[in-house]
């Protein structure tokens, strides 16, 4: 079966061709199927091959698979293989099956959409470029499935292309990403420098044993490391990841939070005998990094009102920690949080987009509430995906979060107090989240706070109106009376015009008054219905309509994969269970990729014991806060949700101006550099060969007879110059 | 009175010169091709007459190359001339020099 392996990748390609070259006449849902088949067939090869590689000894664990001689060039020959080892199938063992879920979610969720069929092919292009990236048995191989994992995030993202955002939100992930590919590139070359092969096999038992200089691992690790923070959304390369949210929700589940974004600590897990070559100071900064950018994205998830940006948020958090972990040397650590994030942030995903779906569309908190008797699947699996995130014993994120945390104890104190409280945080805001959109008001039907400026502009307008109504029925009064002086009738109805006029003046100068001093409108109307003052009733129809419509719970299509996802997130700590050796299942399984480069905790059994607790209390330390303040009413949410955190901390605008001020600046120099100094070297050579050519094209004058001249008295010239040298 | 070899050189000098100046002066094809074998042949009286008083084969030898290398300009240069004179009457070499840079 382990030869069979290129059946894992081909399956999705097929998918992809199959799709994109079928006609129309592959239309809703065929397409949907066709493409969940093709990742259903890829998790089936995958698992057998998974069977195959577990039925070997321990070290016979590693099975090459050469299709052909890609790239003879000289001293580089690179293949087009599939290095399966435990590694590789773990992660195509969650890629294919949280894809094929997420695959079968897509057919419920674009249900409608006008280009359901390209959706769909994108998806298993997709698929196919992360099996690639992942099985590839070179680091060129998976720098081609890096690039193109990258294009369909750029293509999934802009998916909806026609709304200006969504396609410059593409265009700043592919960007921003080229920053990333840029090291892994430079990386790529130093490694065919030093070894003279891009092979995995060889480039690592070549350094597991220690024949590399140690500056050389440091440049290749480093290199690595910037590719990695692009495509792991990691500071100060994670702005595209909350941009990313404008895609379709399934393509942030699957692309932009299960699979595509953790390619950054597989490549880093892969060579992990290259960090543990490089100078010290390597892993010290990849596990600063990511504790850094776990607690700095916390921070700003508490803030969000837009359900997907939490979710972006949390997962740049999350990512954060695996890259905490394998800074640490914990790296079984990274792959299992890797694997129960997977299964955990999947789920949240999904079920917001469900949420998102019963909506129709509507990504703001401010306006759900109250949602869990409209949408109990939804809801149900959600809370299980909230209970695994926010580390609450037995589910999934308990068991891969509280053993990173150990291992940064192990390394220092310090980063586990980091990681503390991003936990901390990270139970908050998504409690936050969940209370916000499952529980408490229903605020569907609430009127929205540029609905009531519309009320209040309205009022005044017909108060406007009246006005000017009343002025001109007092002239006409006036007009009337003149004409007819002696009749008392018409005396009477000026001074009953003029009494008309001044109430309306009164009345619409009391409402442009009381329009100045109304109180500002609450974005989160938690516990009441917003009191909007006297304009109650000119409020816009859509007001109305929006209470006789109800938010609906999703198909079944739809349902389902938030199920199984459910189901895995409470069980997913199985697979690592920290009591025994034993137990360790995952440990046992990616011992051989490891090349004994897997720290070992040096911390008794009672300390773990107690950082656990720790952890448990801390998470329920959050927990507990949000309740108060979301569901209890007992502190105002206000004060977490500040505008420098909404803002994630100016972050996005720093660099914005930057960019457009000195970095502009500097690019215009640069190009104004090659305009006038490069070009102006090459062209004032053309220009200086087109004055010789003037001079000398006067002696080409197509006469023959002025040539044969020349020729003579060349020919005169010569005998002359050798005679003068002769002597007689 | 002996014919000696300068004899022979004199007449060659003659030979040359009036063909170089008739290539330099005539204007019409025709002519020019006859000059250019009028100094050819000059060439090769030289080649012969300094062969014999030298007594070495390689003189006339080399006469044979050039009666060659003449031949077989001549026919390229007449077929040059007459695919001229069909297209332009009593065209001279002046008026051919559209190639000019």
């Amino acid at each position: 079966m382990l030869d069979l392996v290129w059946l894992v990748p081909a399956f999705p390609l097929a998918g992809f061709l199959i799709l994109t070259f079928g006609g129309r006449r592959l239309g809703e849902p065929t397409a949907g199927w066709l493409a969940t088949g093709a990742m259903a067939g890829s998790f089936l090869a995958t698992a057998g091959a998974f069977y195959d590689l577990a039925g070997r000894d321990l070290h016979d664990r590693r099975s090459v698979t050469t299709l052909f001689e890609w790239v003879p060039a000289g001293d580089l020959t690179v293949d087009v293989g599939f290095l399966a080892d435990p590694l590789s199938l773990t992660m195509c063992l969650f890629v294919t099956g949280v894809g094929a879920l997420i695959h079968l979610y897509s057919i419920g969720y674009m249900h409608g959409d006008a280009d359901f069929r390209r959706f769909f092919a994108y998806l298993n292009l997709f698929a196919f470029a992360m099996l690639m990236l992942v099985l590839g048995d070179n680091l060129l191989l998976t720098f081609l499935g890096w690039e193109g994992v990258g294009a369909c995030s750029y293509l999934l993202i802009s998916f909806w292309f026609t709304d200006e955002a969504n396609a410059s939100a593409g265009k700043k992930a592919f960007i921003t990403n080229r920053i990333g590919d840029w090291g892994f590139m430079l990386a790529i070359f130093m490694t065919f420098a030093t070894f003279g092969t891009v092979a995995y096999v060889d480039v690592l038992d070549t350094t597991a044993a220690g024949t590399v200089a140690t500056s050389t691992a440091t440049f290749i690790a480093l290199m690595l490391f910037v590719g990695a923070i692009g495509k792991s959304a990691q500071f100060p390369l994670f702005l595209w990841l909350p941009d990313a949210m404008a895609g379709p929700t399934p393509v942030s589940a699957l692309i932009h939070a299960a699979t595509m974004v953790t390619s950054g600590i597989y490549l880093l897990t892969r060579v992990n005998p290259i960090i543990a070559d490089a100078a010290d100071w390597v892993p010290t900064l990849i596990a600063w990094t990511g504790a850094g950018t776990a607690l700095f994205a916390a921070t700003i998830a508490v803030a969000q009102r837009d359900i997907k940006k939490v979710l972006a948020y949390s997962t740049i958090s999350q990512l954060g920690y695996m890259f905490l972990a394998v800074g640490c040397g914990a790296y079984v650590a990274a792959v299992f949080h890797m694997i129960t994030h997977a299964f955990f942030k999947a789920l949240l995903f999904l079920g917001s987009g469900s949420v998102i779906h019963g909506m129709d569309g509507d990504q703001d908190m401010a306006h759900y509430g109250g949602l869990r008797r409209l949408m109990p699947v939804t809801a149900g699996t959600f809370v299980i995906g909230w209970l695994a995130i926010a580390g609450v014993p037995p589910f999934a994120g308990f068991w891969s979060k509280d053993e990173i945390l150990a291992y940064a104890w192990n390394e220092s104190p310090l980063l586990w107090a980091v990681g503390l409280v991003t936990a901390v945080l990270t139970a908050f805001y998504m409690t936050r989240l969940v209370i916000l959109t499952f529980f408490g008001r229903h605020r569907y039907a609430d009127p929205r706070p540029d609905e009531v400026e519309e009320a209040w502009a309205s009022a005044i307008a017909v108060a406007e109106e009246a006005v000017v109504a009343a002025a001109a029925a007092l002239a006409a009064a006036v007009t009337a009376s003149e004409a007819a002086t002696d009749e008392p009738d018409v005396a009477e109805a000026v001074v009953a015009a003029r009494a008309a006029h001044e109430a309306a003046v009164l009345e619409r100068d009391g409402i442009v008054a009381s329009a100045g001093e109304r109180p500002e409108l609450p974005a989160l109307a938690l516990y009441g219905a917003p009191d909007i003052g006297p304009v109650a009733d000119r409020l816009p129809d859509q007001v109305a309509t929006r209470s006789d419509h109800h938010p609906h719970e999703s198909p079944w299509t739809m349902g389902l994969p938030l199920v199984v996802l459910a189901v895995l997130s409470v069980l997913g700590g199985l697979i690592q269970l920290p009591f025994s050796t034993a137990t360790k299942r995952l440990e046992g399984w990616l011992e051989p990729t490891l090349f004994g480069n897997e720290v070992h905790l040096s911390v008794g059994t009672g300390t773990l014991w107690v950082l656990a607790a720790v952890a448990v209390a801390g998470g329920a330390v959050g927990i507990l806060v949000a309740v108060a303040a979301y569901l209890q009413r007992r502190v105002d949410h206000r004060a977490f949700e500040q505008p420098i955190l909404a803002d994630a901390w100016r972050f996005d605008r720093l660099v914005s101006n930057f960019m457009g001020g000195p970095g502009r600046a500097g690019f215009e120099a640069t190009a104004n550099f090659d305009s006038t100094v490069v070009d102006g070297a090459v062209e004032s050579v053309a220009t200086m060969v087109k004055a010789e050519a003037r001079l000398l094209r006067r002696f080409h004058n197509g006469l023959v007879r002025t040539y044969a001249a020349g020729v003579g008295v060349g020919a005169v010239g010569l005998v002359v110059w050798f005679l003068s040298r002769t002597s007689f | 009175m002996v014919v000696t070899t300068s004899w022979y050189l004199t007449l060659a000098a003659i030979l040359f010169s009036m063909g170089a100046v008739g290539l330099l002066t005539r204007r019409n094809p025709l002519i020019m091709i006859m000059c250019i074998e009028l100094m050819l042949n000059a060439v090769n009286l030289t080649f012969v007459s300094l062969g014999s008083e030298l007594g070495d084969l390689g003189g006339q030898l080399s006469v044979f190359f050039v009666l060659v290398v003449a031949a077989s300009e001549v026919v390229v240069g007449l077929a040059v001339v007459v695919a001229i004179m069909r297209r332009r009457q009593g065209a001279t070499v002046d008026d051919l020099s559209v190639l000019r840079g």
